[in-house]
């Protein structure tokens, strides 16, 4: 199956009810299978311009790319999976780009993103993060958080320091560790997953999990699975129901079948007549 | 900031700022808060205080120390907790300021290990070059960040009346469901979906799924929400319901 036809994918993006401006950044392509979501911060206007640049740089980028190289092969080099690599050149060049233009423009001075991103090819999903955009699974009925935030109060609860339940209650919850564009290096984290016909991928800025508990972000998927759209304008209609003190930005990925990559040759002329 | 108000018998005693990063309270002269009585161990307790956040430890004291009534080995303090050793009551105040920093409200900010100073928003300073994000260890007290960071989320937001639907037909005629939850799906999964979502002004209904929409006093509706109205009869999947308030 073609990616196009193996994934839904609904975006949606809302300022909330308190910000006059939105500093999320969102982009979506189902036929190339790349999801990508920015959290921006600093500066008066400067976090949308931060979180813009890192959608556009890296989607305007990689999406060219997408059809004319093999993500799923390993590099014999290197170890490395194809994509990882692109993913990790891609984010070293928006990191560049973003921190370049803090540095010699005044007003954008400080600003920096979150990034979260899904790449889909070959049944596999490779997702990168920096900062404390998310992205869980549905699958199966078990809604689960694939990426861990870098953020104080991760590390707090890692450390032992905190329990996830306190962490709930916590004031320091706006404090992230890693974002891209506030120093000339960043590491991106990147992680694997087998992907099966039937999950939904959710990717949301801390919007949507600060003010929506993860339990019933997920109880909503489950029940509106049916219509991926509208559960896109419930999940956005929750966390402004329930103050929307931040922009909320929600891409929902589901899995419709099996996009394995073609491997043998008379596969790929198949897959090239099917086209 | 946060603060400590110590007292005895209903009495204040005295008003801590909560600006080192650890401060520590005990019988000794040199603890931070000193409480000349023999109750107290030596070293009883210590406070840490990262950034908007403070915990308190107790340091194996003769006596123990109680946060509300029950006794704690560590905890994480919050807005009105009050500290018990043994006469004494420490009262801890973390009240997020209304007003100030109200532009900054919850704004996400970088964070950079040893205890440099948060990135504020229209910080005019170029952020210092080649500073590494390593595992960060908690940082020392640094200036607090001035983003009022904000409350626990709200628990359920303030929820509409309560309300129900009816069965009017069907085999289950007469059947009461409650609508308590956020979201409930009512169908038919394949054949025909709706959900009605509870909001804090009020219950709205949505087609999910199906050629047919849902009917609302003899109306199709169209993909819109529909904001249902005391006595609503409501069709899905050829099952009529009626829509009523609990009063």
């Amino acid at each position: 199956m073609k990616l196009a036809e193996a994934l839904e994918v609904v975006v949606r993006t809302d300022p909330g009810m308190v910000r006059s401006h939105n500093e999320d950044a969102v982009f979506g392509d189902a036929e190339r299978g790349l999801v990508i979501l920015a959290d921006g911060m600093g500066g008066y206007n400067a976090g949308e311009v931060a979180s813009g640049m890192a959608t556009t740089l890296i989607s305007n980028d990689l999406l060219p790319l997408i059809e004319t190289i093999r993500p799923q092969s390993i590099d014999a080099a290197t170890g490395q999976r194809v994509a990882h690599k692109y993913i990790i050149d891609e984010v070293a060049l928006t990191n560049d780009s973003i921190y370049r233009a803090a540095q010699s423009q005044p007003q954008y001075a400080g600003m920096g993103t979150t990034l979260v991103m899904a790449w889909f090819f070959d049944n596999l999903v490779s997702v990168a993060h920096i900062g404390d955009s998310r992205l869980y699974r549905l699958r199966d009925n078990e809604f689960q958080q694939l990426t861990r935030d870098h953020s104080l109060l991760q590390e707090q609860i890692d450390s032992g320091m905190i329990t996830a339940e306190e962490a709930k209650y916590s004031q320091n919850k706006n404090l992230v560790t890693r974002a891209l564009g506030v120093d000339p290096e960043v590491e991106v984290e990147i992680h694997d997953y087998d992907v099966l016909p039937g999950d939904i991928y959710v990717l949301c800025s801390d919007g949507l999990n600060d003010m929506v508990e993860d339990a019933e972000i997920g109880e909503t998927l489950q029940m509106l699975q049916a219509n991926l759209e509208l559960a896109g304008d419930q999940l956005i209609q929750m966390a402004n129901d329930n103050g929307g003190r931040d922009n909320v930005s929600v891409i929902l990925v589901r899995v419709r079948g099996d996009f394995a990559a073609p491997s043998g040759w008379w596969q790929k002329l198949l897959a090239w007549f099917k086209s | 900031m946060a603060k400590m108000i110590l007292s005895m018998d209903g009495l204040v005693l005295k008003e801590i700022q909560l600006n080192k990063e650890r401060l520590t309270i005990g019988r000794k002269p040199h603890n931070d808060i000193q409480i000349d009585n023999l109750a107290i161990s030596g070293e009883h307790a210590a406070i840490v205080t990262i950034l908007n956040d403070s915990f308190l430890e107790d340091l194996n004291s003769t006596n123990g120390t109680l946060v509300n009534g029950q006794p704690v080995k560590k905890h994480f303090l919050k807005n009105n907790d009050v500290v018990e050793l043994g006469k004494y009551k420490l009262k801890y105040i973390n009240d997020v300021p209304a007003a100030a920093g109200a532009a900054d409200f919850e704004k996400t900010m970088i964070i950079r290990p040893g205890g440099a100073k948060p990135v504020q928003p229209g910080d005019a300073a170029p952020p210092p070059v080649g500073v590494t994000p390593a595992p960060m260890t908690p940082p020392a007290a640094s200036p607090a960040s001035h983003a009022a960071p904000m409350p626990p989320p709200a628990a359920a937001p303030a929820a509409a009346n309560a309300a129900v639907i009816q069965l009017l037909n069907g085999p289950n005629a007469g059947k009461e469901l409650e609508l308590t939850k956020t979201l409930t799906t009512l169908g038919k999964p394949g054949v025909q979906v709706a959900v009605i979502a509870r909001r804090p002004h009020g219950y709205f209904i949505t087609h999910v799924e199906g050629a047919h929409f849902p009917v609302v006093n003899g109306a199709t509706l169209d993909a819109q929400a529909h904001q249902l109205e005391d006595h609503d009869v409501v069709e899905i999947a050829g099952v009529k319901m009626e829509f009523f308030f609990k009063t």
